[in-house]
């Protein structure tokens, strides 16, 4: 071993020593501390409440249940109709115009509105329309209401993918003879689409955290669960609960996506 | 009839102004020395408070509010209102009123973490069925095939799952609002609230709709038993009790329910 090589080893040891030291300090300080301020006690009850977790904990994760059916249905349809919106926003021909502006249109609208009041508007406007069942139901509309807000935001990322892909590969392929629409098949979305995928992931986590706005029109999905758990027993440890069934699942959703960014920086540094 | 209310509440509270200065029952134990600090819902419902005004004693609920202050030595001007949510009502931690009145059912589980006074109504539940289902019987097979919805937070849900038991999964909303905007799109046949909130929707809310049955209040183990909420371990509590006792000893509670939920008489019990 090298001097230099001691010394750089010393350097990481010493730093290493310094993280472990402080974070042991500040969980010390939390652990100790938090339960000695006259309040603990109480917000103990009513959020780390034991009892109420181990009571409620599988009725909340039967619930979850709906959130993924939701999702998986949401998902795909979110993808394609995104992917759509995005393809018209970049039609180059003059006669295809007007679907650059529905393109635009909609991105705009649907960007802008609050979910929620989407979610109000399609769920209970449409089918008060007077459809008949099972047509009304709150999963179909509700769902749509997701799909059209989701789609605003994963077609602006599909675009800003198209755009990261330069003209002059554009007007290579087209030089070789390609048509248009091969071009853009074969040569701009396999390269856009993998360059937005861990902007697309963050979109998938944000999405499976928005399902439970459809609570607000009637499913009993997990938000509206450990709601109806803390109304009976005047506690917010369902609430708890419920978030940590979330994170069980965003987590390693968010590592992934991480991943996936670092490495996009990897390969393209 | 609410004026003599509030006007013999105030004759009370100003014979006993003098008293409450010697040690009164509530003394001390306010948030504001002089002052009964009352939640209500936001917004506040009929027959509960009158378009939403819960200074002006009309309405159920309002009106018991000033009869419990009078009875425990407030005079009228002393009783301020402030609006609280359900979550806000539950925090741990202080609050911002002395005791909150929305149509509260007392619960083992709730009385954990809150206080509740004496109960000062018992509230059968009843079903709300939409314009083309009001053909339903009041039996119990003839409701389970409807499609359900009720209020996530009250204690319908689990009467619901308990008593009726669905055959499908009933829908849950978040206030009285939402569940009518899902039985005018025709998503729910049916609803459970408490009987003055059932006659209320389908009086003034949804139109054709039609309350078909109650529940008899004495029949199921759980009744409804509306209480006012207050921090844990409030020292008021016995205050109210005291006074809410005396009210319904003096017959005064009683007459304030006939006036103000006279209707509730009338609707066919649900036999089970």
């Amino acid at each position: 071993m090298t001097r230099r090589a001691r010394y750089e080893a010393q350097q990481r040891k010493r730093s290493l020593m310094i993280a472990a030291t402080s974070t042991l300090a500040v969980v010390a300080c939390i652990v100790i501390f938090v339960p000695m301020t006259p309040g603990w006690e109480k917000v103990q009850r009513s959020f780390f409440n034991g009892a109420v977790l181990a009571d409620t904990f599988p009725k909340l994760l039967d619930a979850f249940k709906i959130n993924l059916m939701i999702f998986s249905w949401s998902a795909p349809a979110i993808a394609i109709l995104g992917l759509l919106i995005a393809l018209a926003r970049d039609a180059k021909s003059p006669a295809l115009f007007p679907l650059r502006i529905f393109g635009a249109t909609f991105t705009d609208v649907f960007r802008g509105v609050p979910v929620i009041l989407t979610v109000y508007l399609i769920g209970f406007g449409i089918p008060g329309l007077g459809l008949p069942r099972p047509w009304n139901s709150p999963y179909i509309w509700g769902s749509l209401a997701l799909i059209l807000t989701y789609s605003a935001y994963v077609a602006e990322i599909f675009r800003s993918g198209i755009d990261s892909v330069h003209q002059s590969q554009r007007s290579a392929a087209l030089s070789l003879g390609l048509s248009e629409r091969q071009v853009m098949r074969d040569v701009v979305l396999p390269q856009a689409i993998r360059n937005v995928v861990p902007s697309q992931m963050n979109m998938l986590i944000a999405l499976q955290k928005d399902v439970s706005l459809l609570s607000f029109i009637g499913p009993v999905e997990i938000f509206r669960q450990a709601g109806v758990f803390k109304s009976l027993t005047a506690n917010f440890t369902p609430y708890v609960g419920a978030a940590i069934i979330f994170l069980i699942v965003t987590i390693p959703a968010t590592r992934y996506a991480d991943y996936l960014m670092a490495k996009q920086m990897r390969d393209r540094s | 009839m609410a004026k003599t209310l509030s006007l013999a509440a105030m004759t009370l509270a100003l014979t006993t102004s003098a008293a409450f200065a010697a040690g009164h029952c509530a003394a001390d134990k306010t948030l504001t020395e002089g002052k009964l600090t009352i939640a209500t819902g936001n917004p506040a419902y009929y027959p509960w408070v009158l378009d939403d005004a819960p200074e002006s004693g009309e309405g159920f609920e309002a009106a018991v509010a000033y009869a419990v202050a009078g009875e425990m030595g407030f005079a009228a001007e002393d009783v301020v209102w402030v609006r609280s949510s359900f979550d806000e009502a539950i925090q741990p931690g202080a609050k911002n009123f002395d005791v909150n009145i929305q149509q509260y059912s007392i619960s083992a589980a709730r009385d954990e973490i809150v206080d509740f006074s004496m109960p000062y109504y018992t509230a059968p539940m009843a079903v709300l069925v939409s314009p083309n289902a009001t053909d339903t019987e009041p039996t119990l097979d003839a409701l389970r095939d409807l499609k359900w919805g009720a209020m996530g937070s009250t204690t319908a849900v689990p009467k619901l799952a308990n008593v009726i038991q669905p055959t499908s999964d009933p829908l849950l909303y978040g206030d009285n609002a939402d569940v009518n905007a899902a039985m005018s799109a025709n998503q729910i046949d049916a609803a459970l609230f408490d009987l003055p909130t059932a006659l209320f929707l389908s009086a003034v809310m949804i139109e054709g709709s039609k309350v078909i049955g109650q529940f008899a209040p004495d029949a199921s183990d759980n009744p409804d038993q509306f209480g006012m909420l207050m921090e844990e371990g409030n020292p008021l509590k016995s205050c109210v009790d005291d006074a809410l006792v005396a009210l319904t000893e003096s017959g005064e509670l009683a007459a304030i329910e006939a006036t103000w939920l006279q209707d509730t008489t009338g609707v066919p019990l649900i036999d089970f």
